[in-house]
């Protein structure tokens, strides 16, 4: 699998490169390091989420729900900043609520047996419902804000935002929880084959549970940092953003059907998109065509990994062998 | 050529409406088939009897068109012909009705009856009105009360197999095969069943029908045929054999296998299990296993052996009953529990409960062994490659490199994969469920000697299989299962091939033979 994956991960590195390079001839400017640290740091909240929605999609699931959590969690802490509540039991906060909106799809999943795509397709939804009513809404703008609340994203240290250092330490703790930890392995398992998971003593619907608990805790964080980085909160901040998440694990190679994916993966995936986002509108393209080259880049990757993925059929021939 | 047994007048009855001759059939590493022959008369049913790997289920694909025969002849009204597709096999009038039927749950029963050959109105499209009053017409000639509207999910399994039988009538089939047809069925059903084959006999249709249960096939069968280890063993008239030659016939000689001898070093009682019931796949099972023994679990599939046994291991739970470990009482809620007291399970359909593909070899082995591999809470490649290391290479198991995905393994070793998994555990009691089902001769030796060599460390082994020679092989004491119920429990000399399969089958004991 590791090295399935590294050639995998080695490939989209390299289409990224090629990318990059076709980009510097049309505009040598976007391939300078401080526009590739302002287009990292536009990514970052894409990239956190595609952490948070492929441990979702190794245990079989989806997550539909990521960016109403976002959305809602938001709105949530502009209020409570417009309350005058301190802006570390706010980051506390809104990964508790963010936490919790994601207990409810894995409970949902878990306890009712409901298939995920449904239930969070509902949560989606509610979750909007609920911005509206506690919101009336309404808008929050920026001088509705604290200078406080607004700056931490913004803070920078060796050169780089703070949003950025965020997604880089979310990263690095998504490699130890998927790479070495139980949970983390038993994602894979569950995924991979969930009858021989149960019969290994991992609880399935626990796992996946887990599962979506961690992605709501990131939505809930990222809701946070997207709302203060923006300076503005109302119901359909980041909306169709799940959709960009879970395209940025099918690109990074992480499989729908579960039980395959790395962080690595993930994050390539996400910058691929992020990149694309970025460039497109620089290098003076429509932004219809950046919707269909979006969108070719799913299909392409999901169909380079269908072919990778294949089973080797049986060597019958004895010159084959 | 074919040595007829006991009683058989070929040429007493009306030519054979399909007649097999010198079939024979491999599949790498395996001869399923060699050199058999099946002969089918209008208006008769032949009983096909054979114990599990006889060929039975081969013989019927061959029929149907699935498999094709590495040689032999198939003469249907003695013209010779061949089936090359399942269609070929359904145009020529042979027709069959599964276990478990093959419809489709979201028609009518209507559409499931004429799916593919409706009849057709104007500008070709299909005669709704037309198709239910066929359908009517064949289900009031099956004598089947059902209403050719209804959506086939809502039916119970004795009606499917009625609406494959009409199905089998509208294509006008010849012959119909039926693979353990009642298998599924309640008593009330069976004899519903029973009636229908009376008509279908009626209608001058041949029968093909597979059972294991002796009862029923001296109460409809015409005639029989026995195969054995893919040999055509005899065949010949119903009313001129014993149930006691049968089972001689089925089981013969036993093959020149060979087990590992051992001298069974039985140590105390480590596990007792006392009235073990569910309410609805078994029922007061009661055993105790001793450290160092080899206890097999013998029956026809669907005696409830695998049920009882996913109950013991925590996947299932039981209505009644306690499970002593040590005489200690514990109680088993789930599989975590069942490998913290030390009992594993390694099932038998390895693809799907086993190994987890697209996982790495290693990963594999230490999957239920985490907390042992890990440190404050993060896992530790170097001891998990270690403890798979020393697991795999006590199996013998042969592979590239441990961090190969386990799904490019053969079932062989994919087997030795999901052993060592356990074994990884430090066990005391391993349950292995058809643990050499679907792998080569030598792989299964492999297995054989080293499930002796867990017994001889002083693991109690409880072995489930459907293999006569293996339970009789390795078993130190047998238990049949039947019906969901422990019908005999056999140690020493009381162990033969005859006496499992009196006790599986429901034959009483002291028939003449």
């Amino acid at each position: 699998m590791t090295r399935l994956f590294a050639s995998r991960e080695a490939l989209l590195a390299g289409v990224i490169a090629l990318l990059l390079v076709l980009i510097a001839f049309r505009f040598p400017g976007f391939v300078t390091p401080a526009n590739l640290a302002s287009v990292f740091n536009d990514t970052a909240p894409l990239i956190i989420l595609a952490l948070a929605q492929m441990i979702v999609i190794l245990t079989r699931c989806i997550d539909l729900s990521v960016a109403a959590n976002l959305a809602l969690t938001g709105m949530v802490a502009a209020m409570l900043n417009g309350m005058g509540v301190p802006l570390a039991l706010i980051l506390c906060g809104v990964v508790m609520l963010g936490a919790a909106m994601g207990a409810v799809n894995g409970l949902l999943v878990w306890k009712l047996d409901i298939p995920p795509i449904v239930v969070t397709l509902g949560t989606m939804t509610i979750y909007r419902g609920i911005i509206f009513l506690i919101s009336d809404g309404k808008w929050i703008n920026a001088h509705q804000m604290s200078d406080g609340f607004k700056a931490l994203p913004r803070i920078a240290f060796l050169g780089l935002p703070m949003m950025s250092w965020i997604a880089i330490a979310i990263t690095l703790g998504f490699a130890v929880l998927v790479g070495r930890t139980a949970l983390g392995r038993s994602f894979f398992a569950v995924g991979g084959n969930p009858h021989a998971a149960v019969y290994t003593g991992i609880n399935v619907g626990r796992t996946q549970f887990a599962a979506f608990v961690i992605a709501g805790a990131m939505a809930g964080l990222t809701g946070y940092l997207w709302v203060a980085r923006y300076a503005v909160a109302y119901v359909d901040i980041a909306g169709g953003f799940e959709l960009d998440v879970v395209a940025a694990c099918v690109i990074g190679g992480v499989s729908i059907a579960g039980g395959m994916g790395s962080v690595g993966g993930a994050v390539l995936g996400a910058l691929f998109l992020g990149i694309m986002k970025n460039a497109l509108p620089v290098v003076g393209i429509s932004p219809f065509w950046q919707l269909a080259i979006s969108g070719a880049a799913i299909i392409i990757a999901v169909a380079f990994n269908a072919r990778q993925g294949r089973a080797p059929g049986r060597i019958i021939l004895k010159e084959a062998a | 050529m074919q040595p007829h047994a006991t009683g058989a007048e070929p040429s007493a009855h009306p030519d054979p409406v399909l007649r097999l001759s010198g079939i024979s059939k491999s599949f790498p590493g395996v001869r399923a088939l060699s050199d058999v022959a099946l002969e089918l008369y209008p208006g008769q049913v032949t009983a096909l009897i054979g114990e599990n790997g006889a060929g039975k289920s081969t013989i019927v694909k061959i029929l149907t068109g699935i498999y094709q025969p590495d040689a032999g002849v198939i003469e249907i009204a003695g013209v010779g012909t061949h089936f090359p597709t399942a269609q070929a096999a359904a145009k020529a009038g042979v027709t069959a009705i599964h276990q478990e039927t093959v419809l489709f749950d979201d028609l009518s029963v209507a559409e499931n009856i004429f799916i593919g050959h409706a009849p057709r109105g104007r500008f070709g499209l299909i005669d709704r009105a037309e198709m239910l009053r066929q359908a009517r017409s064949l289900l009031a000639r099956i004598g089947a009360d059902l209403d050719p509207a209804t959506r086939l999910r809502d039916l119970g399994i004795a009606s499917k197999h009625l609406v494959a039988i009409a199905r089998a009538l509208s294509i006008d089939a010849q012959v119909v095969i039926m693979d353990e047809p009642t298998a599924a069925l309640s008593h009330k059903e069976i004899h519903e069943l029973y009636e229908l084959v009376e008509r279908l006999k009626a209608e001058g249709k041949a029968i093909l029908f597979i059972s294991h249960k002796f009862d029923e096939i001296f109460r409809i069968a015409d005639r029989y045929t026995v195969f054995r280890d893919g040999q055509f063993i005899g065949a010949g008239r119903i009313a001129d054999v014993t149930e006691g030659a049968l089972v001689q016939m089925m089981v013969g000689r036993s093959v020149d296998q060979i087990f590992p001898k051992r001298a069974p070093q039985l140590g105390p009682v480590l596990l007792t299990v006392a009235g073990y019931s569910h309410p609805t796949e078994f029922a007061d099972i009661n055993f105790s296993l001793r450290q160092g023994e080899i206890l097999g679990f013998y029956g026809l599939i669907g005696a409830g052996r695998s049920e009882f046994m996913q109950a013991l291991f925590g996947i299932t739970k039981p209505s009644k009953g306690a499970c002593r470990i040590d005489d200690k009482v514990v109680v088993i809620r789930s599989t975590t529990e069942a490998v913290q007291h030390g009992i594993v399970y390694v099932p038998e359909d390895r693809g799907r409960q086993g190994a987890v593909k697209g996982l790495p070899i290693f990963q594999n082995v230490t999957l239920p062994s985490l907390g042992r591999t890990s440190r404050n809470g993060f896992l530790r490649l170097a001891e998990e490659f270690a403890l798979a290391r020393e697991y795999t290479q006590r199996l013998d198991l042969r592979a590239a490199s441990l961090d190969q995905d386990v799904g490019l393994l053969s079932g062989g070793n994919q087997q030795k994969v999901v052993i060592a998994k356990w074994l990884s555990t430090k066990p005391r009691v391993i349950i292995l469920d058809e643990p050499t089902k679907g792998i080569d001769i030598g792989s299964k030796a492999a297995v054989h000697e080293f499930m002796a060599e867990l017994a001889g460390q002083g693991l109690a082994v409880i072995m489930v299989s459907s293999e006569i020679p293996e339970v009789l092989g390795m078993s130190d004491r047998v238990i049949v299962m039947r019906e969901g119920r422990m019908v005999a429990e056999l140690t020493g000399d009381a162990m033969t091939p005859e006496a499992l399969v009196r006790a599986a089958a429901g034959i009483p004991a002291g028939v003449a033979a």
